[in-house]
């Protein structure tokens, strides 16, 4: 069964499941740094250059160039990092991000392009839990000697609202 | 049932301590809407930019009422005197349906799913079914007419509810009121040089839109940008970056009314200085980012213009924050750009719909420029996202203490005048005696 090939010619079966599962993987441990709020890992999860936006679906699909959070680099990323734990006021709140599995989209040498579906719910202290945010990561992802890293990961929500604010990554 | 309650009166004559129930008294807000959003005054509804052809529409609100803004066709030889832009209301003139439900498109007229009446991007009825009748056979043969409309059913009669329509500078303007000022009248020349500055003789750019639920008093939004005390406060990067300070030069605007304002500054360095960060917890000495392009900011040509004050003198603000009542925030702070929609949803939410712009002659990098910078504004930004949490604080007091609390805004005393500083309350002073007054309370 190894040598079964996608119409496509995406690879054999074997090696698609095992580059799903490694996608898999980082988005789960994405997400845990997210929840447990080990916001300092979150950069590493990018390459050096790597860009975060999140952005809303209206924009999106309309391709409209703005972006709720627009990041260009890892030392961007640090600076919100700094921004969501030092500078901005806002309301103590806990995350819940529940992702499905990865669907690899396309891939080219190195480079593979892949989305999933995201639900990000918010607690806040004393409070019941909400959704908060729901859309899917269009992502581009590397694979380098530190295992894979985002080139770029775009976070398009359906949220027409966001709820007063959004300071947390997604 | 019960008599309807009177409404709570504000004790004494001043503006400068606002009771609580200004924002809590749901009775208060729904004649807030017909005095204020439905009543003699200009809300904003959009951008001329966002419906560029004719027949692009796009919905919009005034107070809770939605309605349509849409480019109408236009004949050649009216073409110098009818911009073109209707707003109507978006309710069938039939039974009442909300009948438009894509948020935006473009249209050849508007038709009500539910009978069909179908209406002119103008709001004119243009038809229906059956209003001469459907012809049939009676009993006895003979050719007749069942149903139909009444005989003096005139189209002209049940068209949608039009607003009037004023545009400047490529913002559109509406109101239902009939007898409100012509709009630069309205806005007044105080507030008109600071609207020229950023908008005259250019042509717009549509960057995107972000929109948030703020779970707050409408009028707590415009306060919050009439109120330059807060920003070299809550917001870090303001203080540290030097953006908005109390050590800047700086000058409060408004209105003869009080309604309207302009928040105006210039940047400095940031840094320590005792006299505005000893003490302010929010200034961050050591602070650099990692990455400065998220702050690259280049000034541009516009920024300087004839002092209106003092004609004869350049002024060159690096922000300027605009509020025109009730409902429209225009956004100058360096290279970023927008207007911010006010749309209340009873006396304690209202949704806030950012419109990011830029300018059709920006090149590349300006308008990478501005995308940077609007990382600092919108529901998640490194300055606006706190203003948003501290508002939703704000209406949770107001909550708790109930009928008989006050917010207190007598920095700078309790007058309402304009100023050549930022250490004053005067813009709410100005905004809650405007406020009164037409409130009758």
């Amino acid at each position: 069964m190894s040598a079964a090939r996608t119409p496509e010619g995406a690879g054999p079966v074997d090696e698609r499941l095992l580059l799903q599962l490694e996608i898999d993987q980082l988005n789960a441990a994405y997400a845990a740094a997210l929840d447990e709020r080990r916001f300092d890992d979150w950069p590493l999860f990018f390459l050096e250059e790597g860009r975060y936006t999140v952005q809303a679906r209206e924009n999106f699909d309309r391709k409209l160039p703005l972006a709720l959070i627009a990041l260009e680099s890892r030392g961007m990323m640090r600076d919100r990092v700094y921004g969501i734990t030092q500078t901005i006021y806002h309301g103590p709140y806990y995350t819940r991000h529940l992702l499905s599995p990865a669907q690899v989209l396309g891939q080219e040498g190195e480079r593979i392009r892949s989305q999933a579906h995201y639900a990000v719910f918010r607690t806040k202290p004393g409070d019941a839990s909400e959704v908060y945010n729901v859309g899917r990561y269009i992502d581009e992802i590397v694979r380098t000697p530190a295992g894979l890293k985002l080139a770029s990961r775009t976070c398009v929500y359906d949220s027409e609202m966001v709820l007063n604010s959004l300071i947390y990554p997604i | 049932m019960n008599a309807p309650e009177t409404l709570s009166r504000w004790a004494g004559t001043g503006s400068s301590r606002v009771p609580f129930w200004a924002y809590t008294d749901a009775q208060l807000y729904r004649k807030e809407l017909e005095k204020i959003f439905y009543g003699r005054h200009w809300c904003y509804v959009g951008l001329e930019v966002e419906i560029p052809n004719v027949g692009d529409y796009r919905l919009s609100s005034v107070g809770e009422r939605q309605v349509i803004l849409v480019r109408d066709r236009v004949a050649p030889r009216d073409r110098g005197t009818d911009h073109g832009i209707r707003v109507v209301e978006n309710r069938c003139a039939h039974r009442g349906v909300r009948f438009c439900q894509q948020p935006h498109g473009t249209a050849r007229s508007f038709v009500c799913p539910y009978h069909q009446w179908t209406y002119k991007l103008n709001g004119d009825l243009a038809g229906l079914p059956f209003k001469d009748g459907v012809q049939a056979t009676d009993a006895q043969g003979q050719p007749c007419v069942n149903g139909g409309m009444p005989p003096d059913f005139d189209l002209k009669e049940h068209g949608l509810t039009k607003l009037r329509v004023a545009v400047l500078h490529g913002l559109v303007f509406a109101t239902f009121s009939e007898e409100v000022e012509p709009l630069e009248q309205y806005l007044g020349p105080q507030v008109m040089p600071w609207l020229d500055r950023i908008f005259q003789g250019r042509k717009l750019t549509l960057l995107g839109y972000n929109r948030q639920r703020i779970p707050g008093n409408w009028k707590l939004m415009m306060e919050n940008i009439k109120d330059p005390y807060h920003p070299g406060l809550l917001h870090t990067w303001f203080v540290t970056f030097g953006l908005w300070r109390a050590d800047q030069k700086s000058r409060m605007v408004m209105d003869e009314q009080g309604r309207h304002a302009v928040m105006i500054s210039r940047r400095n360095d940031g840094g320590a200085n005792d006299a505005v960060t000893q003490g302010v917890t929010s200034f961050k000495a050591d602070m650099a980012l990692n990455d400065t392009r998220l702050l690259d900011v280049v000034p541009e040509p516009w920024w300087k213009i004839d002092d209106p004050s003092n004609p004869g003198t350049e002024i060159t603000p690096t922000v300027t924050m605009i509020t025109l009542f009730p409902c429209l925030i225009i956004q100058q702070q360096v290279n970023s750009l927008s207007t911010r929609h006010i749309q209340p949803r009873g006396e304690g939410s209202f949704d806030f719909v950012w419109t990011h712009f830029g300018f059709a002659d920006d090149d590349e990098a300006m308008t990478r420029r501005r995308l940077r910078q609007a990382n600092l504004f919108g529901p998640a930004g490194f300055v606006s996202a706190d203003d948003g949490e501290v508002i939703q604080f704000s209406q949770d007091g107001f909550r708790q203490k109930g009928e008989d609390g006050e917010t207190l805004c007598e920095l700078g005393g309790t007058d309402t005048l304009a100023t050549e500083h930022m250490v004053t309350e005067t813009l709410i002073r100005g905004m809650y005696a405007y406020w009164r007054k037409v409130m009758g309370v």
